[in-house]
C-alpha cells in the first residue's frame, strides 16, 4: 500500500481517499433520507386527529439538555480528530470517550422523552402527527445508537493498533458521521421542537 | 397449529400448488445436482464469495434473466385472462396478485439487476480500472438484491403475494383492505433490494470519479460510463425517498401508525407522492443506461464516432435534473389544483427536448456510416421509431387536461410499455449480445438472434399497439375481465397473439444461448466487433485484474485510435497488482437479511430482533477483520499475458 506522507494519515492512501469520498456520497443519501422524513413531518404536523398537538407535549428542558449534550459531543470529536492528526493517541481516545459518553447521555434523555410521550398519550399509534414525530426522532436516535457502537469499536482498534492510515481513516469517517447527526439534530431542534412550541 | 396458519395461502388455487411443487422439486434438483457433481466447493469459492466485478455482473445477469421469465409468465397469464370477455382462467384475486408481481418483478428485480449486470461488467473495464472502488460492498449489493428478490418470490407460495398493484397505493395497501401478508412482502423485499441498490449507487459514483485511467478526463469517458455515472447519482438521491416511503408503509402495516391511513390524521395521497418522487427518477435510472448502450452500439456498428458527444452528456444531465420535477404527472386526476398540474405538465413535456436531442444524435451518428446490421444494431435501430411512439404518447399523457381521458386506462399501459420495452429491454438485449463475447468468450449466433429480434419487435407491437385503442375506448387497466358488450374482445385477443410472439422471441434467445454454447467458435480474439472503447483492449475472457498495465488514454475512443492511428495505450513495465480477497461475509449477511425480512413479514418479533443484532454483528466483524488483500506477482501476470500481447501486437 503506497502511503503519501504529504497528506494527513486519513487521506494517505488511494483507498483512504475513496473511503472518505464514498462516505460523503453516503451522507448525500442520508440528507435525502432525512429530508424526506422532514417533508413528511411538515405535511402531517397539524394532522393530529384525536391526539395531542406538538405544543401540548413538547418539553423544553429535556430537549435543551439533548441539544447541549449533542453539540458538545460534536465539538469533542473535533478535538479528538485534531489530537489524532498531531499523533496523540491517548488524548484522541479520551476525546472519543467523552464524545461517546455524551452520546449515551443524549440517548438516555431521549428515552426519557419517549417515555414521557407515551405517558401523556402521544404513543406511536395515536395520530399521523405522533407517528411521524416518533419515527423521525427514532430514526435519528437509531443513528446515534449505531454510532455509539461504531465509535466504541473504532476506539478499541485505535487502542490496539495505534494511529495508522487505516484506523485514522475509520476515525475520521466516524467523525463525519457524528457531525452529520449533529446537523440533523439542529434541524430537529429548530423545525420540530421550536416551531412546535411556538 | 394456529401459529402455522399464517403461512398458508389465503386464496389457494391449483396453479399455486403446482408452482409450490415445482419450486420444491427445483430446489431438490439443485441440491442433488451440486452434490452429485461435487460442485459445492466451486460454487462457494468462485461465485458465492467472489468480489470480482465481472463475476458479480454475471450473477446479476443470470438473476435478471430468471426474473424476466418469471415476470414474463405473469404477463402471459394476464394476456390470456383478458384475451376473451368473461374469461375465468384467473379469478379477480389471482389476477390482482399477478399484475402486482409482474410490475414489481419487471421493474425492481429484472430491469434493475439487468442494468447493474452490464454496469458491473463494463464500467470498470471501460475506464481502465481493476475493479470497483469497494469490491466487497459490491458483492453485498448483489446479494442483498438477490435475497430481496427471493423473499419477494416466495410470497407466492408462503402467505400470499402482494395484490395492491406495483405502486401499492394506500389505503388499498393498508391493513384494512389488504389483510394478507402480501404487502408486507412488498415493503420488506423491496427495502432489502433497495439498500443493495443504494450501496451500488455510492460504489459506482466513487469508482467513476476516482478510478479512471490516467488522463481520462470526464469529457473523455465513453458514453455508457457517463450514463452509469448520472444514473447512480439519481440512485443516491432517489432511493432514500423509497427507503422512507417503505419504512413508513411498514410502520403502518406492522406497528399500527396512521401515516397513510384514512383515520386519525393519516394522508393516503402522501404515499403516492413519496412513491413517485422515487418512482419517476427510477424511470430514468432504467432508461439512461439504455441510452448509453445504444450510443456504444450505434457508434460501433456505424463505424463512426458518436455525433454530438457534448450535447449527449448535457442532455443526460438535464434529463436527470428534470426527472425529480415531474412526479405529480402520475396523478393529475387526483385534484391538486390547476397550478400544480400546469407546472408538472410543463416539466413533463420539457423532458421531450433533451430526449429528442439524443434521438437526432443517434440518427446523425448513423448518417454516412458503414452500418453493419448485427443483432445489437437491429435492436438499436428498432428502438428509435418504437421508442419515439412511446415518447410522443408520453407528451400526450403529460398534458394535464387531456390526461383525464387517458388516466388509468390501457392507453397508459401501452405508453409505458412502449417506452420501457424498446427503451430498456431492447437495450439490455442489445447490450447482452454486444458484450456477450467479452463475458463468455464466444459469440451468440447471429441468425437465431435476428429471428429472435423480429419475433420480439413484431410481437411487441402486436401486443401493445391495440391497447392505445382499447384505452381510448375506455378499457381500464387492472380489470380482470370485461363483458362482451364493451367490444374490447377482438383487440385483446390480438394482444394475446402478440404476447405469444414475444414469448417465442424470448424462447429463441434462450435457445440461442444453448445453441451458441455448443456450436460457436471459441477463437474470436479480444475484439470481435471491431469496437472502439477500452473494454475490448484486454484479453477474452478477461483476467481477474482486467489490465496487466494500466491503460493511458486521451480520447473518447482509445481503442479505435490505437487501431487506426497507432496511438499506444499500454506503456511502461508490468508491476505487481494488488487485488482484494474473496469474502463470505456479503453472502452470509444477506442470508441473515432474508431471515430478518421473512420474520418481519409474519410479525415474528424474536427472530426479527435476533437477526437485527446479527446484521450489526456482521458489520462489527467486518470492522475488526484484518484483510489487506493479496498481490499478483509480475511473473504470474507475464505468464498469463504472454500469448495475448504477442497476438495483439501482431494484429496492429
Amino acid at each position: 500500500m503506497k502511503i503519501d506522507n504529504s497528506l494527513p494519515l486519513e487521506y494517505a492512501t488511494e483507498q483512504n481517499k475513496m473511503n472518505i469520498f464514498g462516505f460523503w456520497v453516503f451522507i448525500g443519501a442520508e440528507v435525502m433520507l432525512f429530508a424526506t422524513l422532514f417533508a413528511t413531518y411538515f405535511t402531517l404536523e397539524n394532522r393530529i386527529g384525536n391526539g395531542p398537538a406538538g405544543a401540548e407535549i413538547f418539553e423544553l428542558t429535556p430537549v435543551l439538555i439533548e441539544t447541549l449534550v449533542l453539540l458538545t459531543s460534536s465539538f469533542m470529536i473535533g478535538l479528538g480528530i485534531h489530537a489524532m492528526r498531531i499523533g496523540r493517541k491517548n488524548a484522541m481516545l479520551t476525546f472519543f470517550g467523552i464524545t461517546l459518553l455524551l452520546g449515551l447521555t443524549f440517548l438516555g434523555v431521549e428515552i426519557y422523552e419517549f417515555m414521557h410521550y407515551a405517558h401523556v398519550g402521544a404513543g406511536l399509534q395515536v395520530s399521523a402527527f405522533t407517528g411521524i414525530l416518533l419515527t423521525t426522532l427514532g430514526t435519528h436516535g437509531a443513528h446515534v445508537t449505531v454510532g455509539l457502537f461504531w465509535g466504541l469499536f473504532i476506539m478499541m482498534q485505535v487502542k490496539k493498533k495505534g494511529i495508522t492510515p487505516q484506523t485514522a481513516n475509520k476515525s475520521f469517517i466516524f467523525s463525519l458521521y457524528w457531525h452529520f447527526l449533529d446537523v440533523v439534530w439542529i434541524f430537529i431542534f429548530s423545525f420540530i421542537y421550536l416551531k412546535g412550541l411556538m | 397449529m394456529d401459529y402455522f396458519d399464517r403461512f398458508a395461502i389465503p386464496h389457494p388455487s391449483p396453479a399455486i400448488y403446482a408452482s409450490m411443487v415445482a419450486i420444491g422439486l427445483t430446489m431438490i434438483a439443485i441440491v442433488i445436482g451440486l452434490t452429485y457433481f461435487k460442485k459445492w466447493g466451486y460454487l462457494w469459492d468462485e461465485w458465492l464469495t467472489t468480489v470480482d466485478h465481472k463475476r458479480i455482473g454475471i450473477m446479476y445477469l443470470i438473476s435478471a434473466l430468471l426474473m424476466l421469465f418469471r415476470g414474463g409468465v405473469d404477463a402471459l397469464m394476464m394476456r390470456a385472462q383478458t384475451a376473451v370477455p368473461d374469461n375465468t382462467l384467473l379469478d379477480a384475486q389471482h389476477y390482482n396478485e399477478v399484475f402486482t408481481t409482474h410490475g414489481v418483478v419487471m421493474i425492481i428485480f429484472m430491469a434493475m439487476p439487468f442494468i447493474y449486470a452490464l454496469m458491473n461488467f463494463v464500467v470498470p473495464l471501460q475506464i481502465g480500472a481493476r475493479d470497483v472502488a469497494f469490491p466487497r460492498l459490491n458483492a453485498l449489493s448483489f446479494w442483498l438484491f438477490f435475497m430481496g428478490a427471493m423473499l419477494f418470490n416466495i410470497s407466492f407460495v408462503i402467505g400470499g403475494s402482494p395484490d395492491a398493484g406495483w405502486t401499492s397505493y394506500f389505503p388499498l395497501a393498508g391493513n384494512d383492505f389488504s389483510q394478507s401478508v402480501g404487502t408486507n412482502y412488498y415493503m420488506l423485499s423491496i427495502q432489502i433490494a433497495g439498500i443493495g441498490t443504494l450501496i451500488s449507487g455510492i460504489n459506482f459514483i466513487v469508482t467513476i470519479f476516482k478510478m479512471r485511467a490516467p488522463n481520462m478526463k470526464l469529457m473523455k469517458m465513453p458514453m455508457f460510463t457517463w450514463t452509469a455515472l448520472i444514473t447512480n447519482a439519481i440512485v443516491v438521491f432517489a432511493f432514500p425517498v423509497l427507503t422512507i416511503a417503505l419504512l413508513l408503509g411498514t410502520m403502518d402495516r406492522l406497528f399500527g401508525t396512521h401515516i397513510f391511513s384514512m383515520t386519525n390524521g393519516g394522508m393516503d395521497m402522501l404515499w403516492a407522492n413519496l412513491f413517485w418522487v422515487w418512482g419517476h427518477p427510477e424511470v430514468y435510472i432504467l432508461i439512461l443506461p439504455a441510452f448509453g448502450i445504444y450510443s456504444e452500439v450505434i457508434s460501433t456498428f456505424s463505424r463512426r464516432n458518436l455525433y454530438g458527444y457534448t450535447s449527449m452528456v448535457a442532455s443526460i444531465v438535464i434529463i436527470s435534473f428534470f426527472s425529480f420535477l415531474v412526479w405529480m404527472h402520475h396523478f393529475f386526476t387526483m385534484g391538486q389544483g390547476p397550478l400544480s398540474n400546469s407546472i408538472f405538465s410543463i416539466t413533463t413535456m420539457a423532458i421531450a427536448i433533451p430526449t429528442g436531442i439524443k434521438i437526432f444524435n443517434w440518427l446523425l451518428t448513423m448518417r454516412k456510416g458503414k452500418i453493419r446490421f448485427t443483432v445489437p444494431m437491429l435492436y438499436s435501430v428498432g428502438f428509435i421509431p418504437i421508442f419515439t411512439i412511446g415518447g410522443v404518447t408520453g407528451v400526450m399523457l403529460g398534458m394535464a387536461s387531456a390526461d383525464y381521458q387517458y388516466h388509468n386506462t390501457m392507453f397508459l399501459v401501452a405508453h409505458f410499455h412502449y417506452t420501457i420495452i424498446p427503451g430498456v429491454v431492447f437495450a439490455m438485449l442489445a447490450g447482452l449480445t454486444y458484450w456477450w463475447p467479452k463475458m463468455f468468450g464466444f459469440m451468440l449466433n447471429e441468425r437465431i438472434g435476428k429471428w429472435a429480434f423480429w419475433f420480439v419487435a413484431i410481437g411487441f407491437n402486436v401486443t401493445f399497439f391495440p391497447m392505445f385503442f382499447t384505452g381510448l375506448d375506455g378499457q381500464a387497466r387492472r380489470m380482470y375481465t370485461y363483458s362482451e358488450a364493451t367490444g374490447f374482445g377482438p383487440l385483446n385477443m390480438l394482444s394475446f397473439v402478440g404476447a405469444i410472439g414475444l414469448a417465442i422471441g424470448f424462447a429463441l434467445i434462450v435457445y440461442n444461448v444453448y445453441y451458441s454454447v455448443r456450436h460457436s467458435s471459441r477463437d474470436i480474439g479480444s475484439d470481435p466487433w471491431d469496437a472502439r472503447t477500452l473494454e475490448w483492449a484486454t484479453q477474452t475472457p478477461v483476467q481477474s485484474y482486467n489490465f496487466a498495465r494500466t491503460p493511458q488514454v486521451d480520447s473518447i475512443e482509445a481503442l479505435w485510435d490505437l487501431k487506426r492511428k497507432g496511438k499506444p495505450i499500454f506503456k511502461g513495465d508490468i508491476e505487481k497488482i494488488h487485488m482484494p480477497n474473496n469474502s463470505g461475509m456479503p453472502f452470509i449477511m444477506s442470508c441473515i437479511f432474508f431471515v430478518w425480512g421473512f420474520s418481519l413479514v409474519f410479525s415474528m418479533w424474536i427472530p426479527a430482533i435476533i437477526t437485527t443484532i446479527a446484521i450489526f454483528a456482521c458489520m462489527a466483524y467486518r470492522s475488526f477483520e484484518k484483510d489487506d488483500g493479496h498481490y499478483i506477482s509480475v511473473e504470474d501476470i507475464k505468464a498469463t499475458e504472454k500469448d495475448w500481447e504477442v497476438l495483439a501486437d501482431e494484429n496492429r
